[in-house]
C-alpha cells in the first residue's frame, strides 16, 4: 500500500457498528461501493486499510477491487486530516491570481507539503481543485472558514487564529 | 402530499402574487402580496464563503425584533451572477441592489430601507471606472447585455421552495408533454431546436435523444453529468444551486421521451452547497408527485438518484462517469459503443450535461424556434460562462451564442483591472486553448473556437493579462492533465508527462528550439492515440500556446527569459544602485542572505546602495515586495 501516516488506527466500537449498519444497507444498492467509501470516510475521516476491509467484508469485494477504487479518486484518503484542514484552491481562476504563492507561504509556515498532516495532527495541507469561489480569487480555507482574496503575507495571521 | 395537475396550476396561481413585486414576468395575478417589501440574498458558493448566511441570519434577527415579520419576506436565492460584487443583497420592489455588504451593514438597510422606504445609497453597488452608483442589478452593464434562459431562474426563486419554480411556470413543460405530446414529439422539437451538449463537445442534443429512444433495450437510464471538474468553472454548480428543479424537470422529460423510469445525477462531492440543494427539491418533488410512481396521476412513472463523485476529473468523460457510477475506478472504456446503445450497468443511456437539461424546459414551453432564434447558424441559443481571472466583474454571464468575446471582457466583464493591457483569454479549461488580443473580436461559437483552436469546453472563460506567462499557464494545464490522467492508455499516461518534462524544460531554460519542434510532435502523437477525450485534448493549451505565443516560448529558449517574469528560474533580481536609498529592507528580508551592501552611495543619498548576488538568489520576490522605492526589478 502506498505511504501511510505512521498515526495508528483508533477506531471505536461504535464507529465499526454504524459502518456495518450502512453497508448492510448499501449492499443491495447498484453500484453501492462509492457510497459505501463516501460514508466510511464521514464515520472515520479516513480510509485506512482497517476501514477498507470492513467494506470489502460486507459489500462481499475483494481488498483489492475496494483499494483499487480507494487509490483512484482524489478525495478518498488513507492518510488521516489534520484537526484543521487546509486547504489552498490551485482552480485556474486562484492560479493567475497568485495562489501559488499562498500555498508556498503555507508550507513554509508549517513545515509540511501539500497531501502531509503535521506531526502534532493539527493541520494538513491540501492544493485543491477549483472550489468555486473564483470571485474571491486567491482563496484558502480552513476546515469551514474562507479566506478569499489574500496575499502570502496574511497566511500567518490566519493561521494564528487555530494556533 | 401527491398533486394532480390542477393542484399544481393552483400553487402557481397563488405563489405568482407572492412574487410578483420581484418584477422577472409579468403575473396577472389580481392578488397582492401582503409583504411590502422582499429581501434577495444571494446563497451561491462565492457569496455563501463571504459569510451570506450570517446576513441572512441578521437580517431575520432584526426584523423579528423589529416586528417586520409581516411586512418584509426574506428569500435566499441561487447565484445572482456577479460575484466579485459579493456578497450581494436585492432588496424588492425598489430592486435596490447592494454589493460587498457586511453583516454590519444589515442594520442601515432595516432602518433606513425597510421601515423607512429610503434606499440607502452607500451600500448601493458602483460600476465603472467612474464608480457610478446603480440602483439596479438589471440596470449594471454586466446584467443588461446578457441573455438569461439557463440561469432564468438563478438569483430571482428560493431555490429550495418547489412553489416558486412553479411559479415560474416550473413543470408546466412536463405536464405539456405528458398530457400534449407524444415521445416522438418530444424528440423533435428538441431536434428542431439546434440545441447542442453544454458540457463542451457540441453534440446535438436532439439526436443524442433519438438514437436512445430507438435503441433496443427494456431498461433505460437518464443520466445528468454535473461532474464540473475544469478549473475555474461554475455554471453547472449555479444551476444546481440556484434552479435545481429545472434539472429534475428536464430529465423526467427526457426520460418520457426515451422511455426511462430512471435516472441518475452525477455530482462532484466538492459542491455540498449544491447536493443539498438538489436532495431538497427532489424530496419536494417526489412529495408533489412530480417524481416517482404515476406522477400527477398521469401514468408515468420517473424517479431520480444522486451520486457523488469523489474528486476525479476524468469522471467528466461520460463512459467514465458511467464506470464510477458502477461503483468503479472511474476509467472511460472505448466507443463504440456508444452509451446510447450501451451506457450505464449496460443498458441505452442518455447523458447530457446540466446546463443542457437546463434548457429542456423553456423549449418544450415556448417552442423550437423561439431558442433557435438565438445564436448563430450552427450554434442556437444562449452559452453560460464563468468569467474569472484578471477581471473586473468575476462572476457568471449567459450570451446569446456568436457574442464577439470583446463584449464579454469589456461591456460585461468590465475590462483588466489596474489598467492592465489584456492579453488571452483561455476558454474550455485544460482540454481548451488560450484566444489572444488579436482575436478578440472572435465571436463565441462552437465553430469559431474550433477554428481558432480553441474549444467551446463547458464554460470557463478565463482572463488573463500581460503579466501572465503564457508558457506557465501552458504548463498549469498540463500538470492538471498529468495529475488527472487515469492511467489505462499509454499515450496520455506517459504522453502528457514527458510533455510536462519538456514545457519544465522551457520554463527552466535548458530547453533548445529542438525541444519546441518535439513538443508539438509530441502533442499530436497523444491526440490521435489516446482512448478519451482528456487525452485527445490534453495538449491543445500546449498547441495553442505555441500557436499565438511562439515569441515567449522562444524568449525562453533563446534569451533565456520570462516576458512576463513569472518563471523563477528566469528571473534575475536587480536592484537599480541610483534609487536605493540603503535602507536595508531588502537584506533584511532577503531568507538566502544573499544580499549586501556596497560602497557606491547615490546622489543625493546618504548611504550605500545594496547589490543581489544573483548565484545564491531562490527568487522568492521577498526583497522587491519590501523595498518601498521601487529600486528593485525583475526580468
Amino acid at each position: 500500500m502506498a505511504k501511510t501516516s505512521g498515526v495508528p488506527f483508533n477506531g471505536t466500537k461504535e464507529q465499526e457498528e454504524k459502518l456495518r449498519a450502512k453497508l448492510h444497507e448499501l449492499k443491495s444498492v447498484q453500484g453501492g461501493l462509492m457510497p459505501a467509501l463516501q460514508e466510511a470516510q464521514e464515520i472515520y475521516g479516513y480510509l485506512p486499510k482497517e476501514v477498507q476491509i470492513i467494506v470489502a467484508e460486507e459489500l462481499g469485494l475483494s481488498l483489492s477491487e475496494v483499494y483499487g477504487v480507494v487509490s483512484f479518486y482524489s478525495q478518498f484518503t488513507i492518510v488521516p486530516k489534520g484537526k484543521y484542514k487546509i486547504g489552498v484552491c490551485l482552480g485556474t481562476a486562484c492560479y493567475v491570481k497568485g495562489s501559488g504563492d499562498i500555498l508556498a507561504e503555507v508550507e513554509k509556515v508549517l513545515g509540511i507539503s501539500a497531501g502531509q498532516i503535521t506531526s502534532d495532527a493539527k493541520f494538513s495541507i491540501d492544493a485543491t481543485r477549483c472550489i468555486g469561489c473564483c470571485g474571491l480569487a486567491p482563496v484558502m480555507t480552513v476546515n469551514d472558514d474562507v479566506y478569499g482574496r489574500i496575499t502570502p503575507k496574511d497566511v500567518n495571521g490566519i493561521l494564528a487564529k487555530y494556533n | 402530499m401527491k398533486k394532480t395537475v390542477q393542484d399544481i396550476n393552483l400553487i402557481r396561481e397563488k405563489t405568482q402574487s407572492r412574487i410578483a413585486m420581484r418584477g422577472h414576468g409579468s403575473f396577472d395575478t389580481g392578488e397582492v402580496s401582503h409583504y411590502k417589501r422582499q429581501v434577495l440574498i444571494c446563497g451561491g458558493t462565492g457569496c455563501h464563503s463571504n459569510k451570506s448566511s450570517q446576513i441572512l441570519a441578521e437580517f431575520n434577527r432584526q426584523i423579528k425584533e423589529k416586528g417586520l415579520e409581516n411586512d418584509v419576506l426574506t428569500v435566499m436565492t441561487g447565484c445572482f451572477g456577479l460575484c466579485a460584487a459579493g456578497p450581494v443583497v436585492i432588496v424588492y420592489p425598489e430592486g435596490a441592489f447592494y454589493s460587498r455588504m457586511t453583516v454590519e451593514d444589515v442594520t442601515e438597510i432595516v432602518d433606513e430601507h425597510l421601515i423607512k422606504g429610503n434606499i440607502v445609497e452607500r451600500l448601493l453597488h458602483e460600476e465603472g471606472e467612474g464608480k457610478e452608483k446603480v440602483v439596479a442589478l438589471s440596470d449594471t452593464n454586466f446584467y443588461k447585455k446578457q441573455t438569461r434562459v439557463a440561469l432564468r431562474n438563478c438569483g430571482v426563486i428560493d431555490p429550495e421552495n418547489i412553489d416558486e419554480y412553479i411559479a415560474y411556470d416550473g413543470y408546466q413543460a412536463l405536464i405539456k408533454a405528458l398530457t400534449t405530446m407524444d415521445r416522438q414529439e418530444v424528440i423533435d422539437v428538441i431536434l428542431k431546436s439546434g440545441l447542442r451538449g453544454r458540457g463542451g463537445a457540441g453534440f446535438p442534443t436532439g439526436r443524442k435523444w433519438q438514437f436512445t429512444k430507438d435503441a433496443v433495450g427494456d431498461i433505460k437510464y437518464v443520466c445528468c453529468n454535473a461532474d464540473e471538474g475544469d478549473p475555474g468553472a461554475f455554471m453547472d454548480r449555479s444551476v444546481l444551486e440556484g434552479d435545481p428543479h429545472a434539472v429534475l424537470e428536464a430529465m423526467s422529460i427526457a426520460g418520457y421521451a426515451i422511455g426511462a423510469t430512471q435516472g441518475y445525477i452525477y455530482v462532484r462531492a466538492e459542491y455540498p452547497i449544491a447536493v443539498h440543494r438538489l436532495k431538497v427539491a427532489i424530496k419536494q418533488a417526489k412529495e408533489y408527485g412530480l417524481l416517482g410512481e404515476n406522477v400527477l396521476g398521469l401514468g408515468f412513472n420517473f424517479d431520480i438518484e444522486i451520486r457523488l463523485g469523489a474528486g476525479a476529473f476524468v469522471c467528466g468523460e461520460e463512459t467514465a462517469l458511467m464506470t464510477s457510477i458502477e461503483g468503479n475506478r472511474g476509467e472511460p472504456r472505448p466507443r463504440p459503443p456508444f452509451p446510447a446503445i450501451k451506457g450505464l450497468f449496460g443498458k441505452p443511456t442518455l447523458l447530457n450535461n446540466v446546463e443542457t437539461y437546463a434548457n429542456v424546459a423553456q423549449i418544450i414551453l415556448k417552442g423550437a424556434d423561439w431558442f433557435s432564434s438565438f445564436g448563430t447558424e450552427k450554434s442556437k441559443g444562449t452559452k453560460v460562462f464563468a468569467l474569472g481571472g484578471k477581471i473586473n466583474n468575476t462572476g457568471l454571464v449567459e450570451i446569446p451564442m456568436g457574442t464577439p468575446l470583446r463584449k464579454v471582457i469589456e461591456d460585461i466583464g468590465g475590462g483588466i483591472p489596474n489598467g492592465k493591457k489584456f492579453k488571452a483569454a483561455q476558454t474550455g479549461g485544460p482540454s481548451g486553448g488560450c484566444i489572444p488580443a488579436s482575436l478578440i473580436d472572435t465571436p463565441i461559437d462552437y465553430e469559431s473556437l474550433i477554428s481558432i483552436g480553441s474549444m467551446m469546453g463547458s464554460g470557463g472563460l478565463i482572463v488573463m493579462d500581460e503579466d501572465n506567462c503564457m508558457v506557465d499557464i501552458a504548463k498549469f494545464f498540463l500538470e492538471f492533465t498529468v495529475d488527472e490522467s487515469c492511467g489505462k492508455c499509454t499515450a496520455c499516461r506517459v504522453g502528457t508527462r514527458r510533455l510536462l518534462e519538456l514545457l519544465t524544460k522551457v520554463t527552466e531554460g535548458t530547453a533548445t528550439m529542438e525541444t519546441l519542434d518535439e513538443m508539438e510532435k509530441l502533442c499530436y502523437y497523444i491526440k490521435d492515440n489516446s482512448l478519451c477525450g482528456l487525452g485527445q485534448t490534453a495538449p491543445n493549451p500546449v498547441l495553442s500556446t505555441l500557436r499565438y505565443f511562439r515569441d515567449e516560448y522562444i524568449a525562453h529558449v533563446k534569451d533565456k527569459k520570462c516576458p512576463a517574469g513569472v518563471c523563477k528560474k528566469l528571473l534575475q533580481f536587480k536592484i537599480d544602485k541610483d534609487k536605493c536609498i540603503g535602507c536595508g529592507m531588502c537584506a533584511r528580508n532577503c531568507p538566502a542572505s544573499c544580499i549586501s551592501k556596497t560602497d557606491y552611495i547615490a546622489e543625493g543619498h546618504k548611504l550605500p546602495s545594496y547589490e543581489i548576488d544573483s548565484t545564491k538568489c531562490v527568487k522568492c520576490g521577498a526583497c522587491m515586495a519590501n523595498c518601498k522605492f521601487h529600486a528593485i526589478s525583475k526580468g
